[in-house]
């Protein structure tokens, strides 16, 4: 049987990056962008992805939306598509993207490869959630989300060995779906924020060289990661938990219900908190020892400010820098290429006292000491 | 480079060999072994009396049964399948040293002197490999300024676990292991650091390169402690990057009250210009089948030379060799040593293949081996820095040692064409896949080659003219890199198995069960 490959191409993709509008949201700044002179970036690129899935053309239906938003760049390499749905050409919105992703979920296609940036990421992550795998091609001008391959290339060949099926080397991991609010950030104030987690299709550890061993996969490093917190969890201490996968196997591991975007609070083994909000925390931390465990925003390196701003910097204050436990997997510290940990949290000071050099926890025994700037 | 290499053309035998076990029929024998006469039987009894009934097997082993012929063809395909050390310039193994071992050594070590004895003969039948470990001892202790060596790691990474070993008897011996255990190593010191420490139960915490490609000094600093059992550390470390400041970092771990272990598994590029010792370390180990040239390669068998400062003695491994003035002797009275960490005396045979390369050398020739290893490294340097889609990170305008980290990022980018499929690539041209970089891949895309004493200027050119090639492939038709080799024993294999627990064997039986389900 063949299998289905979704492509959602979101044509406006990056207009806005080239003429430094800092994004593509909105009719608005579409229109703009266009007025100084915008090109279609993602259009091309989903071309540069389709050329390297070409070779198993034979062995995928692939699905995708009328025009730009798929069939042209795919009958531009030589597939067959067949075609759902219906746009205006030439004016597609954020709603084509979703009803799309709406029918590939319907479809059950095998993957939903889609090209764009967070924003689209974030159309795609509200519509099929963890329900279908999904990979992103870069083509957006904000690309704070770890949904998407490193390049248009790779995110073809990562596709096409995902659907060929033959590798268990390539697996599913959940990455995260991050967004940065577009109208802040043109006032030059960053915020971002976590939505969620797509299941991305990712190769594993890249096993090749049989000399050099294998690297442990994401999973099993998270499982180490949370049996080295659990094994040292002293009992007369609260431990405030925050969001993202990888503390989510500290919960899984010790049996507890757990928030994956939210932060939770465990005492002496027991969930005493879920969803908490700066005011729970502070409530909660009143006259206590505490510990903080949080993990690292994969490719951007913070730590504190984004994703997370429930544990702030009063909450932080009063925790202390010695009592905060920074986890992350090896895979994740090296996506930052030697880019310093971030901390952004609202008070200055608080800032001030998390930098210089932390370790972080990257094993059942294995530390990492990275430096912290704010 | 001037004037063209001109590449050859090579092709790879196929021979499509099934593995032996799929060989042969039932009843083929390469040996009849003749019955044994009725009269000895009869005068001594059969040949399994001989063996204790409770340790006869009970059903017969499934071996393969084939004639002899059938098995000298089968290894010879074999043979002739494989990309060895011998066919090929074999310079891209960085931080293996692939050597060429001088066939004396070999001849040596295959005297009936050496395959004839036995570790559990008398020490006084023995005196000529016991005199050869001993002297090897002194070399070692020469070249690295150590006080004394053991022989019995079988590996680079057994060496380095019978470090941390030793580092926790040393601080047991204090009263301080409950407080000491944390051992300090960089992210490009060879993993097995960080490895072995943890497997011997120490915590590992691990430093990254400053901007200049140094282990981070002020990382050190913040992480050094009461907790700090001790330093495993490279030098160079993987990128062939010297860091020159290296006694500031081993008396920063001093201070606290840690001891610094000297990784120098590849020593080529410092054979006679730096020591372990002035460097101020307390203990360090040599990789034998790299540094000192006994071959290497499919796992063995290999030699893990450890070696440690007078102080720390005590806690080698048992039996450790010693010469009274006139006889050689094995000392098992070592009251506080860890024991024994393998076998007998280790591989003595590898002992034996570097000991006749260091009195081959002379003092003179390992100094030589390190200056023309270093130059040959720079040389290559040159070469490929100029191939497009080849850069390199870190400590811009800085010589290398013995060997460089250099990365095909910028290709991959232009063409799609990675540092994978680049050595696929090279097997076409009868080229080794080169050796990309341990993990977790800190360089992207990355390829070390590591150009040894052994190979010449034009093997240098040679290896470079073929990257060179491949890189002009990748630009101009990036498809027949993709999708190399085509001229090999066998094409692109799906790795895949090689980490599923569903699907790997390591042995015929465990293969018959998988494939059942």
């Amino acid at each position: 049987m063949k299998k289905k490959l979704g492509l959602i191409v979101n044509p406006i993709a990056g207009m806005g990056g080239r003429v430094g509008l800092k994004g593509s949201d909105g009719q608005e700044i579409v229109k703009r962008a266009r007025e100084l002179g915008a090109k279609p970036e993602s259009p091309r690129r989903a071309v540069d992805a389709l050329r390297n899935i070409t070779r198993i053309k034979d062995n995928v239906e692939l699905i995708t939306c009328p025009y730009e938003m798929g069939e042209d760049e795919a009958k531009e390499c030589g597939f067959n598509p067949t075609v759902i749905g219906s746009i205006t050409r030439g004016r597609t919105t954020s709603h084509d993207t979703e009803n799309a992703a709406k029918e590939m979920l319907r479809l059950k296609v095998d993957l939903l490869l889609f090209a764009g940036g967070d924003g689209t990421a974030r159309d795609i992550y509200n519509v099929i959630g963890d329900k279908i795998p999904a990979l992103g091609i870069p083509a957006g001008v904000k690309i704070h989300s770890a949904v998407y391959a490193t390049s248009p290339r790779n995110a073809g060949d990562l596709a096409a060995r995902y659907l060929e099926g033959e590798s268990p080397d390539i697996r599913l991991r959940e990455a995260e779906v991050m967004d940065i609010d577009e109208q802040a950030f043109r006032e030059n104030r960053l915020t971002a924020r976590l939505y969620g987690y797509l299941k991305v299709p990712y190769e594993r550890g890249m096993i090749q060289d049989a000399k050099a061993g294998s690297m442990l996969g994401e999973e099993a490093s998270m499982d180490a990661i949370a049996y080295d917190i659990v094994n040292n969890m002293p009992d007369d201490y609260l431990y405030i938990i925050g969001p993202g996968t990888t503390t989510r196997a500290i919960m899984g591991k010790l049996g507890l219900q757990n928030t994956l975007l939210g932060v939770d609070a465990v005492y002496k083994g027991e969930l005493v908190g879920s969803d908490l909000n700066e005011s729970q925390l502070l409530k909660m931390i009143a006259g206590k020892k505490v510990k903080i465990v949080v993990s690292v925003i994969g490719r951007q390196g913070y730590v504190f400010g984004r994703g997370n701003q429930q544990i702030s910097a009063k909450v932080i204050k009063k925790v202390g820098k010695e009592n905060i436990i920074v986890i992350a997997t090896k895979n994740k510290i090296l996506s930052l290429k030697g880019s310093p940990l971030l901390v952004d949290t609202d008070d200055g000071e608080v800032n001030e006292m998390l930098t210089g050099y932390i370790q972080v926890v990257s094993g059942l025994g294995e530390r990492f000491v990275l430096k912290v700037v704010s | 480079m001037k004037g063209e290499v001109n590449l050859r053309r090579y092709q790879a035998p196929v021979w499509s060999e099934p593995l032996i076990m799929e060989m042969g029929h039932k009843g083929e024998r390469g040996i009849l072994i003749p019955e044994t006469e009725e009269e000895v039987q009869a005068a001594v009894g059969g040949a399994e009396s001989y063996i204790p009934a409770e340790m006869r097997r009970k059903e017969l082993p499934k071996l393969p049964e084939l004639s002899q012929p059938q098995i000298v063809r089968h290894y010879e395909h074999l043979a002739q399948e494989t990309l060895g050390m011998e066919e090929n310039i074999d310079l891209g193994e960085g931080t293996c040293t692939m050597k060429y071992s001088s066939k004396v050594n070999e001849m040596l070590a295959r005297t009936p002197q050496m395959t004839e004895i036995h570790p559990y003969q008398d020490e006084d039948t023995m005196q000529g490999i016991l005199e050869i470990m001993y002297k090897f001892d002194l070399i070692c202790r020469e070249i690295s300024g150590m006080d004394q060596f053991t022989f019995q790691p079988a590996a680079g990474s057994h060496a380095t676990y019978t470090n941390a070993c030793l580092v926790g008897a040393y601080h047991a011996a204090r009263g301080e292991l409950a407080q000491r255990d944390e051992i300090i190593t960089t992210i490009f010191s060879h993993p097995c650091n960080a490895a072995t420490a943890n497997a011997a139960g120490f915590k590992v915490i691990t430093l990254m390169p400053d901007e200049n490609g140094y282990p981070d000094f002020e990382a050190l600093k913040t992480v050094c402690s009461q907790h700090t059992a001790g330093l495993m550390i490279t030098n160079p470390e993987d990128t062939g990057i010297y860091n020159p400041r290296i006694r500031e970092y081993v008396a920063t771990v001093h201070d606290v009250g840690g001891l610094c272990f000297y990784d120098q598994a590849n020593a080529n590029g410092i054979l006679g210009i730096t020591r372990a010792r002035e460097a101020g370390f307390d203990a360090c180990h040599f990789n034998l089948h790299k540094t000192f040239s006994s071959p290497h390669g499919s796992s063995g068998p290999g030699g893990g030379a450890y070696g440690v400062r007078e102080e720390l003695a005590k806690f080698l491994p048992t039996p450790v060799v010693t010469f009274d003035g006139k006889k050689y002797h094995l000392d098992y009275d070592r009251p506080d040593s860890i024991g024994k960490v393998s076998e007998f005396l280790g591989n003595v045979g590898v002992v034996l293949r570097a000991y006749s390369w260091v009195m081959s050398m002379g003092a003179e020739g390992l100094l030589e081996t390190a200056q023309v290893s270093v130059i040959n490294n720079n040389y290559l340097v040159k070469l490929l820095l100029a191939i497009p889609g080849v850069v390199r990170y870190y400590a811009e305008g800085k010589l290398r040692l013995e060997q460089t980290r250099y990365s095909w990022e910028k290709l991959e980018k232009d063409t799609g064409c990675g540092t994978e499929d680049v050595r696929r690539r090279m097997m076409d041209f009868g080229l080794q896949a080169y050796f990309m970089s341990h993990y977790p891949w800190v360089v992207p895309e990355p390829f070390t080659p590591e150009p040894c004493e052994t190979y010449s200027k034009e093997d240098c050119e040679y290896w470079a003219a073929v990257l060179r090639q491949i890189s002009k492939e990748a630009y101009t038709n990036p498809e027949i890199v993709k999708t190399a080799p085509h001229n090999s024993t066998i094409h692109k294999v799906n790795l895949a198995p090689l980490d599923d627990p569903k699907r790997w064997a390591m042995t015929w039986r465990a293969y018959l069960k998988k494939r059942s389900k």
